[in-house]
């Protein structure tokens, strides 16, 4: 199995791929669509900011591309988030593969922004190994996607919000699998056994 | 819901781990790497290196280190030490670091908090401060806290906040090395104070004073090196007994 980690400008892409190495997956780091469009799994990390990462991607042209990918694809916190329609993040429009938005954290109910630190998974179904149900997994993001039809696990800050997704070939997590220790590794290797 | 986080720092003295006693002496404590690997199997939440040599040349070394344990740790780590620019920051996130934090430099040029959000986005922007009471106020110091500055605690962490950090490590220099328990009174301030999170440093002896410090200090991470190091205070044991104090605790 072939798997392209896609490399833009932000990002610790270095963390995905040391993960990867931990479960013996073989991958490639690399932002050449032919490469992208070719591979048995994608994967779109991120860490970063949305408009300019939507720029990147544009500048790149592969917003289309992953939009049209077949494969399972795997979008991580940034990643996930760019799939969804639009993001208050500096109001960016994103690739629309989920048609929710993605929503700042109120700032008035006495949270703490960003979301950081590790929280737990409620309401597992879909994809995801039913033994994560309650376990915990780390979180560093400002903005969320509300649960919506293709959420598959839930995580509340003040109120419920996409922990996971999955629509069609597209999955997305906003935690970071590759720094959730044990749990982190379960849901990757199950990304990578669909 | 979101835990509280158990932090052991690790100081990074020549690729070995080190300890300041009150800021001063030092103890060899091990590898970095091995420990690192240990305290993320033992459910330490999150990790910190600092690099207290941290000269031009020691960078080099220190961003090699700093592969070696994203290659090997599956938690989040933040490194800091002498990090006064840009350009300091990018080779070590590269490395596989998840935030970076910054002390004296930002003090110096507090333009560089903003630069560095910019560049690489609140979230890995750590911005630590090392404080004393001075006079009944606590007073910010610098280089590893031997120098005084004119910068009062909660105004500095407040500008520290709106310039762009996305966490702040407190250190009270009157609690560090002490094992007396972390200094509540301006953690709960600064908790009051803030939107972003804060970890407090200094004081650490046993498993009531985090407690006290998540409860009545309520931050939101606690951090502490000798007593985890020397295995004062181990890790499974210390969650065991704050899980107990009905803390959220993963």
């Amino acid at each position: 199995m072939r798997i392209a980690v896609i490399r833009y400008n932000a990002g610790n892409i270095q963390s995905v791929s040391y993960a990867l190495e931990r479960l013996g997956a073989s991958f490639e780091v690399t932002s050449d669509p032919e490469k992208i469009q070719t591979a048995d799994k994608v994967i779109f990390p991120g860490v970063g900011e949305a408009s300019t990462t939507m720029r990147f991607l544009q500048e790149k042209g592969l917003n289309h591309l992953i939009m049209s990918l077949q494969q399972p694809v795997l979008g991580v916190c940034l990643g996930m988030q760019l799939l969804c329609r639009f993001s208050e993040e500096n109001d960016t429009t994103c690739l629309g593969v989920f048609p929710v938005d993605v929503r700042k954290f109120g700032l008035n109910d006495n949270l703490k922004v960003p979301h950081m630190g590790w929280n737990s998974l409620d309401k597992i179904s879909g994809w995801l190994p039913a033994a994560i149900q309650g376990k915990f997994t780390y979180f560093v993001h400002s903005f969320y996607v509300p649960v919506n039809a293709w959420t598959v696990a839930e995580t509340q800050y003040g109120i419920p919000f996409s922990a996971a997704m999955r629509k069609d070939n597209f999955f997305a997590v906003q935690f970071h699998p590759e720094k959730s220790a044990q749990t982190g590794e379960k849901i990757l290797q199950a990304f990578l056994n669909v | 819901m979101l835990t509280k986080r158990i932090i052991p720092c690790l100081d990074i003295k020549d690729g070995r781990t080190v300890k300041g006693i009150n800021f001063i002496s030092l103890r060899d404590a091990g590898d970095p790497v091995e420990l690192a690997a240990a305290y993320a199997e033992q459910g330490a939440d999150e990790l910190v290196f600092l690099d207290i040599t941290a000269t031009t040349e020691d960078r080099k070394t220190f961003a090699k280190l700093v592969k070696e344990i994203a290659q090997h740790v599956n938690i989040p780590f933040t490194v800091g030490g002498g990090i006064s620019s840009v350009a300091d920051v990018g080779p070590l996130l590269e490395a596989g670091a998840d935030k970076v934090s910054i002390n004296s430099a930002a003090v110096r040029q507090p333009q560089l908090i903003d630069e560095l959000a910019k560049a690489f986005g609140t979230q890995c922007i750590v911005l630590a401060v090392d404080a004393r009471k001075v006079n009944n106020s606590w007073m910010v110091h610098t280089h590893g806290g031997s120098r005084p500055t004119e910068l009062k605690l909660f105004s500095w962490a407040r500008e520290g906040q709106n310039r762009g950090a996305g966490e702040i490590l407190f250190t009270s220099m009157d609690h560090d090395g002490t094992k007396s328990g972390f200094a509540i009174d301006p953690l709960q301030k600064l908790n009051e104070l803030l939107t972003i999170p804060v970890i407090a440093s200094g004081g650490a002896g046993n498993a009531m004073h985090f407690a006290e410090a998540f409860i009545l200090g309520k931050c939101d991470g606690a951090l502490a090196a000798s007593v985890f190091h020397f295995g004062e205070i181990k890790i499974p044991e210390l969650k065991t007994y704050l899980r107990a104090a009905n803390i959220p605790i993963r």
